[in-house]
């Protein structure tokens, strides 16, 4: 499964690409826009392109990432899915409460992690010791909160919450709590 | 005359407030309450910019979350909703040529909102009450954290704000469909009808074409109203919600918060909240574009009846398009996420493309324009859009929300590119094309300053997305504090964007004093002589 941090990439140029583009366009509109010349008849069918055009891409970026983004259609399916490893965690009082052993994943291997909150509604994030994120989800109380995640790449993570739950819960974090081991590793 | 007379009597002493009708008076000081309190959301904005770089030893962690609970509601019920309530009350019968249906109604709705968002925000800074806007439950109840009178009174300022919206959605509503005295029986049905969309949808199936009895930005702000009075029901309701917990607190009773289910409430409070930001907001900045098109060009919009399809489109979206702020919730059912959340959100995608277009397109029919400070503006406005939309539509995708939802991504290129420079310069240009229609002909101060003034808004406000968003997109969240320095680069350079905004609003607010000076500035909030209910005093 490709990493976060490569959909990350692909979509801060992507994105940089398209706003350079808008503002240049819009720059130049600005300037023509002042200067003589016909305001010209636009033929409808270029305004109905532009429209099929947006429709177009609209319901083809979620297609696109669904095929691409390999967690889409983990996190749909999990259900049916059978992961390697479970990881049951409590949330409460602006603490985590993880599993006794340590979190240890082997490469390749799909681990679920349950998050369950007493009290309040929360976060819980993975991230890297740079600080980017792995991934997230919502930690909502009374209900089960569950990822399944698929690690290709061995690195220790820190849980964060990625909810505000008040001041109290403003330093949320267990560092280093979840370790994935590398193929070399894991093979022994 | 000199800098002091200037700043006393206005620019050339044009400016008499007592030639103001009460409609333009009522107006006036909707625009100044709420550009009131769009200073207090920038500096609040700059103290937050300040501490995410290092935080301040005089302002405990408490104050700082209570400062950014308070910073979008004041930004959006205090400054947004003052100036385009005021605007509307004016635009509405100005463009029906007929009298507001009750101008006490609508001082009624200034004075709830001012009154109703001073006293959240008192109470928010005295006591700390800081469960941000989204109130997840049950953190608004959650009273070893916040203080309960702290909270009753910021729930009572946010009712009495919904309370003068009520009565806003009210005046919109009689307005359109009213018959002032005197006149031929309106039809108020067909009025209502073609304000609603109704009479749109209908000719789509119609050989014969039904006429519209309203303009296209009366339609817009009919429809756009309509997701205001459904957003006020679902905010007061969970304000009396919330009033229940506090007051049986107040009594001595400990109600179990898990009564209510977390996310179903979840689910019934950002449908609600959506509806202003996936709702109303995109809706009346497209009735607004529309009408700033026209009168800036004097031409007819193009594709006026697919404009009025798409506000149509618009106003069925933000009804079903919560769900996109639910993507990270697992218990959020998956055809919720895949149908509310990616694909009916795609529509704003298209619906707001299309007001894009149309907009320009009919700018350029006109060519060559003037650049005047309306037409910038308006273009910085069109920009924020094209910017803020595709960024949001990003993070409304099941893959791509799991590594962006709650980071700074999402307050940065998403909704304050969306808020800064795509809503408040459409303001800014609303502002600038109605100020000598509203003050009888006054002369702005400087155009220098009002050029300034649109740089820094702009550069402002896309430097500061763009670097809050490029902070995102490397882990760093929302609502976080992020003691060790981990974004500086990033947030330091939000920080000078952030500046811009604030000495770029200082710049605009300076030059609208200088035009129309310290006494006309006062004057205008003293009873007017005028008793007449005509908009303009040349219309008597």
């Amino acid at each position: 499964m490709i990493d976060s941090s490569v959909v990350l990439y692909g979509q801060t140029l992507a994105y940089t690409f398209y706003c350079l583009a808008i503002l240049l366009l819009m720059g130049w509109f600005g300037y023509k826009i002042t200067r003589e010349g016909k305001g010209g008849i636009i033929k409808d069918t270029l305004f109905y392109s532009f429209v099929s055009f947006l429709i177009v891409l609209g319901v083809s970026l979620h297609i696109v990432t669904y095929h691409t983004i390999p967690w889409a259609s983990i996190d749909l399916n999990r259900a049916e899915i059978k992961s390697d490893k479970v990881f049951n965690i409590t949330v409460e009082k602006h603490h985590f409460i993880l599993p006794h052993e340590k979190m240890i994943i082997k490469c390749h291997e799909k681990a679920l992690f349950k998050v369950t909150s007493n009290d309040l509604t929360y976060g819980f994030g993975l991230f890297r010791k740079d600080n980017s994120m792995v991934l997230q989800m919502q930690v909502v109380p009374g209900h089960l909160n569950d990822i399944l995640w698929q690690f290709d790449k061995e690195g220790v993570y820190t849980i964060r919450s990625t909810e505000y739950s008040g001041p109290a819960g403003v330093d949320m974090t267990e560092k280093d709590a979840v370790v994935v081991l590398g193929e070399q590793a894991a093979l022994k | 005359m000199n800098f002091i007379q200037t700043f006393i009597h206005g620019e050339e002493g044009i400016f008499k407030s007592d030639s103001l009708t009460r409609m333009q008076k009522l107006t006036l000081r909707f625009v100044i309450v709420g550009l009131f309190y769009y200073a207090f959301a920038v500096i609040e904005g700059m103290i937050m910019r300040i501490y995410e770089i290092q935080p301040i030893p005089a302002i405990p962690t408490k104050q700082f979350f209570a400062i950014m609970t308070a910073h979008p509601l004041v930004g959006i019920f205090g400054s947004t909703y003052s100036i385009v309530f005021g605007a509307f009350l004016f635009l509405v019968p100005f463009l029906m040529k007929k009298p507001l249906w009750s101008i006490k109604l609508g001082n009624w709705t200034l004075w709830l909102i001012a009154i109703g968002t001073f006293v959240f925000w008192t109470a928010g800074f005295i006591t700390h009450y800081a469960p941000l806007y989204t109130l997840y439950w049950p953190l608004p109840a959650d009273f070893t954290q916040f203080s309960v009178i702290g909270g009753t009174f910021f729930i009572t300022g946010i009712a009495l704000v919904m309370l003068g919206t009520m009565f806003f959605v009210v005046n919109i509503f009689k307005t359109v469909s009213y018959t002032p005295e005197g006149w031929e029986k309106q039809p108020s049905g067909e009025l209502l009808k073609s304000a609603l969309g109704v009479t749109a949808f209908g000719n789509l199936f119609r050989k014969k074409k039904k006429e519209q009895l309203v303009t296209l930005p009366i339609a817009a702000i009919t429809q756009g109203t309509v997701d205001v009075a459904f957003n006020s029901v679902i905010i007061l309701f969970t304000g009396v919600l919330i009033l229940i917990y506090m007051v049986a607190a107040l009594l001595g009773f400990d109600l179990k918060s898990s009564a209510i289910d977390a996310l179903l409430y979840k689910n019934w409070f950002w449908w609600g909240l959506d509806l202003v930001a996936d709702g109303l907001v995109l809706i009346f900045v497209a009735g607004t574009w529309y009408l700033l098109a026209t009168l800036i060009t004097g031409k007819k919009l193009y594709m006026e009846n697919v404009a009025r399809i798409a506000l149509l489109v618009e106003l069925v979206v933000s009804w079903t398009v919560w769900s996109h702020h639910l993507l990270s919730d697992q218990a959020q059912p998956g055809i919720l996420k895949v149908v509310s959340g990616e694909m009916v959100t795609a529509f704003e995608l298209i619906t707001q493309g299309l007001a894009f277009f149309i907009t320009l397109y009919t700018l350029w029919s006109a060519r060559p324009l003037k650049m005047t400070n309306p037409l910038k503006f308006l273009l910085g406005g069109l920009l924020g859009f094209a910017l803020a939309v595709p960024a949001g539509i990003m993070n409304a995708d099941l893959g791509l929300n799991r590594i962006l939802h709650n980071t700074q991504w999402v307050i940065g290129p998403h909704v304050h590119v969306a808020v800064l420079v795509g809503l408040t310069m459409t303001l800014y240009s609303a502002i600038y094309f109605l100020f000598p229609i509203l003050t009888n002909g006054a002369k702005l101060y400087s155009q220098k300053l009002a050029n300034f003034h649109f740089w820094a808004q702009l550069i402002g406000g896309v430097g500061m997305g763009a670097f809050m968003g490029m902070a995102g997109l490397q882990g760093m969240l929302r609502r976080s504090l992020y003691v060790h320095g981990e974004f500086n680069t990033y947030m330091v350079l939000a920080g000078i964007c952030g500046a811009f905004l604030l000495f770029g609003f200082l710049a605009f607010f300076f030059n609208i004093v200088m035009s129309v000076g310290l006494n006309g500035a006062i004057g205008i909030f003293a009873p007017t002589k005028l008793r007449t209910t005509d908009l303009l005093p040349e219309t008597k």
